[in-house]
């Protein structure tokens, strides 16, 4: 068990590809930490960095105070699971789980054991003398865990392990994964790009973009105050609405009609030196149907009327979707995060504005509805540089704030 | 339901008459030298396939030539050597040109193309001068070295194709275990191209073993004479008799190691032994 650190850690690809950039993470003894961004940001390149898989350009490793950027991946002593399990075909379960402690010269008595032993905590007792191939998906899955955690490395690194499960047996298998990582509470790096995954699992969470760290921090840290738009619109499922707004008298002029800002909001935002022309950020549970709302909190937001578009009922609460008029908020974060999602192309997706009311709502489809918005916990970004204005910062932004300053660090 | 059997009885018929020709086709040429060589001298010219006389006099006149035995056990001893170890350079240069990244890795791929090109018979004088000049004329090595030489790139293309098959994954996720990159390439890569190498095993073992042209060109007696070049140089029982017969038993017999060869590895070559190593 050992502390991981990255140290300013670049990776350039002989093609030129900046993979990595500049990467500072600490990792505990025994954190859980999740690395999570869109599709080719460079997640299993910090990843197989650590794992030594790929050389490390610039910067430094240390795993438990020592530094790691020269040692083979077999002097590193940590376990990997890959994506694709990448289980040995030829071997059978037991020689699979076995294969490490084969490896490392572990006397023959005590390699049974030992598979035997995670063999019953990963419910694989029966099957131990099967071939891969014979496997489902959801054993195969256990048995790649198994081979990881059989020789007690002193860190686990994960790249996706349950993308190749269906829906339901991913969620056997991450509740799964946190207890067992609880169990052994065994330093822990894991790759999604399932925010689900990612808000569930770990302590903490690294957003990735393009090779950059955007934010560290606690899963609810980077739910509640997101450092730039990408954040918030990446965090989160329905995502945050983004609506273009315009700063005039502690108002913010939207789409939605004026919504008055709190005396602290507005103080935030004069000192973070905001533009005139900002995007205000609402989660879909800020939003309540106004009829069930009480005066005294209806007083500390604002309500506006609009068309129900969609309504989705989910038993417990419902999703309303509006249409709105009117521009939509533009910026490269937010293209980004369209072209991840892949509703880049898709008219129906921009204009809308989600929402989530309490199930007693009596909203209907085609009717026009009024709408209560918590304005307390409006986010406001800058359009230009993406960062969230709202997030209370000592010293002023510099004022050429790229992509790479907006990453902040915070437990 | 019906249609669905019908048309399948239908193709089925058309199967087994396709089926029926190609093996005909491979097959008669070879019966044809199996019922020669059960035919006495008399009858050998009189055209029937089934021979009216059998006779085991032909098998028996070819043991009878001392040239034929040896030469018999240099094929064997000469295929065998140049078939490990083509294949042992083979599967570590194919492995190379699958997975490495090197300077110079498209001059080798491209150089063993072209050995591959190369006509033989261009090359035979040359060497025949050679071997004759440091003295590998005559001699074992004298065939083993060319006969590695021409079976590599196809030893090479084979395996690399072997190669590229097997998840990068597996070899990572060995180097992730602790394993060397010795450990893993033995035991992770070889085990699954295992397949590949019985394949190329069993085309350069036939390669060798066919081989006729640096056989008769490099060879002179039965020190390393060969067993294709042995039965060229058959001689009747009387110097006006033609040997057919004998010609024709020494070929079923030059068959039949390939054949106990192909089927020997035939049975290690599962296809799909891969499935089961990622999702699915
Ligand atoms: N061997 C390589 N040579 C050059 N570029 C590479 C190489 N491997 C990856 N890249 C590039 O580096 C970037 C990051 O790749 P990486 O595989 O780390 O992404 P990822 O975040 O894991 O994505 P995904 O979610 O799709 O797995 C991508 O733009 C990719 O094209
Ligand atoms: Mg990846």
């Amino acid at each position: 068990m050992a502390d991981i650190v990255l140290d300013h850690v670049t990776k350039r690809y002989p093609d030129g590809t900046v993979a990595a950039n500049d990467i500072n993470v600490e990792i505990a003894d025994g954190e859980f930490i999740i690395l999570v961004g869109p599709s080719g940001c460079g997640k299993s390149t910090v990843l197989n960095m650590i794992a030594g898989l790929e050389d490390i350009s610039d910067g430094e490793l240390r795993i438990g105070g020592n530094r790691m950027n020269e040692r083979a991946p077999k002097d590193r002593d940590i376990a990997m699971v890959f994506q694709s399990y990448a289980l040995y075909p030829h071997m059978t379960v037991r020689e699979n789980m076995a294969f490490p402690l084969k490896i490392a010269k572990m006397d023959k008595a005590e390699i049974n054991r030992k598979v035997e032993e995670t063999a019953m905590i990963l419910d694989l007792s029966q099957h131990l003398d099967r071939k891969p191939a014979n496997m489902s998906g959801g054993q195969r899955q256990r048995v790649a865990m198994g081979r990881a955690i059989v020789r007690n490395p002193k860190a686990f690194l994960m790249d996706e392990p349950l993308s190749n499960l269906d829906a339901k047996l991913r969620v056997q298998m991450r509740t799964m994964v946190a207890k067992l990582q609880q169990r052994l509470s065994t330093t822990t790096v894991y790759v999604t790009h399932d925010q689900t995954e990612a808000m569930t699992l770990g302590d903490r969470i690294v957003v990735m973009r393009g090779g950059v760290v955007q934010q560290i921090g606690s899963p609810q840290h980077l739910y509640d105050h997101p450092a730039n738009l990408f954040v918030a619109g990446f965090i989160g499922s329905p995502a945050m609405n983004f609506l273009p707004a315009r700063l005039e008298n502690g108002a913010l002029r939207t789409a939605l009609g004026d919504l008055a800002l709190s005396d602290e909001l507005r103080r935030t935002l004069e000192d973070a030196d905001a533009p005139r022309e900002a995007i205000a950020g609402i989660r879909p549970e800020d939003f309540e149907d106004a009829a069930l709302v009480e005066d005294h909190v209806r007083a500390r937001g604002s309500v506006f009327t609009a068309e129900v578009d969609v309504l989705e009922s989910m038993g417990s609460d419902k999703f309303v979707y509006f249409k709105i008029e009117g521009e939509q908020a533009m910026s490269e974060d937010l293209a980004d995060l369209a072209a991840d999602a892949g509703t880049a192309d898709v008219p129906e997706s921009a204009g809308h504005l989600v929402t989530r009311f309490a199930a007693t709502s009596v909203a209907t489809e085609g009717k026009r509805c009024e709408v209560w918005v918590d304005t307390d916990k409006i986010q406001v970004f800058d359009p230009s540089t993406g960062a969230n204005l709202t997030i209370p910062r000592p010293a002023p932004a510099p004022s050429s704030a790229s992509r790479g300053i907006s990453a902040t660090e915070s437990g | 339901m019906a249609i669905g059997q019908a048309r399948s009885t239908g193709d089925k018929s058309k199967w087994a008459v396709a089926n029926t020709v190609v093996l005909l086709y491979a097959l008669i040429p070879v019966l044809w030298i199996l019922s020669l060589s059960f035919k006495p001298a008399s009858s050998i010219t009189d055209g029937n396939f089934i021979p009216r006389e059998w006779t085991l006099e032909n098998y028996a006149q070819v043991f009878q030539v001392d040239l034929f035995t040896s030469a018999l056990r240099n094929s064997i001893g000469i295929a065998i050597i140049a078939t490990v170890l083509a294949v042992i350079i083979g599967t570590m240069a194919a492995y190379a040109v699958a997975r490495l990244r090197f300077p110079g890795k498209k001059l080798l791929i491209g150089v063993s193309l072209l050995i591959a090109m190369f006509p033989p018979i261009s090359l035979v004088s040359p060497l025949f001068d050679i071997w004759r000049g440091i003295g590998l004329f005559d001699t074992w090595p004298g065939l083993i070295i060319p006969y590695i030489t021409f079976a590599l790139p196809l030893a090479i293309y084979t395996l690399s194709a072997f190669f590229r098959e097997i998840p990068w994954e597996l070899e990572k996720a060995a180097k992730m275990d602790g394993a060397t990159p010795l450990q893993a390439f033995r035991s992770v890569i070889v085990p699954l191209a295992a397949p590949g190498v019985f394949t190329t095993a069993i085309l350069v073992f036939i390669f060798c073993w066919n081989d006729f042209l640096f056989a008769i060109s490099l060879t002179s007696t039965s020190a390393s004479q060969t067993a294709t070049v042995a039965i060229a140089n058959f001689t009747g029982a009387s110097e006006f008799a033609e040997p057919t017969g004998s010609i024709a038993a020494a070929a079923v017999l030059l068959t039949i190691p390939i054949i106990v060869f192909v089927l020997f590895f035939q049975r290690r070559i599962v296809a799909g032994l891969t499935s089961g190593a990622v999702k699915g």
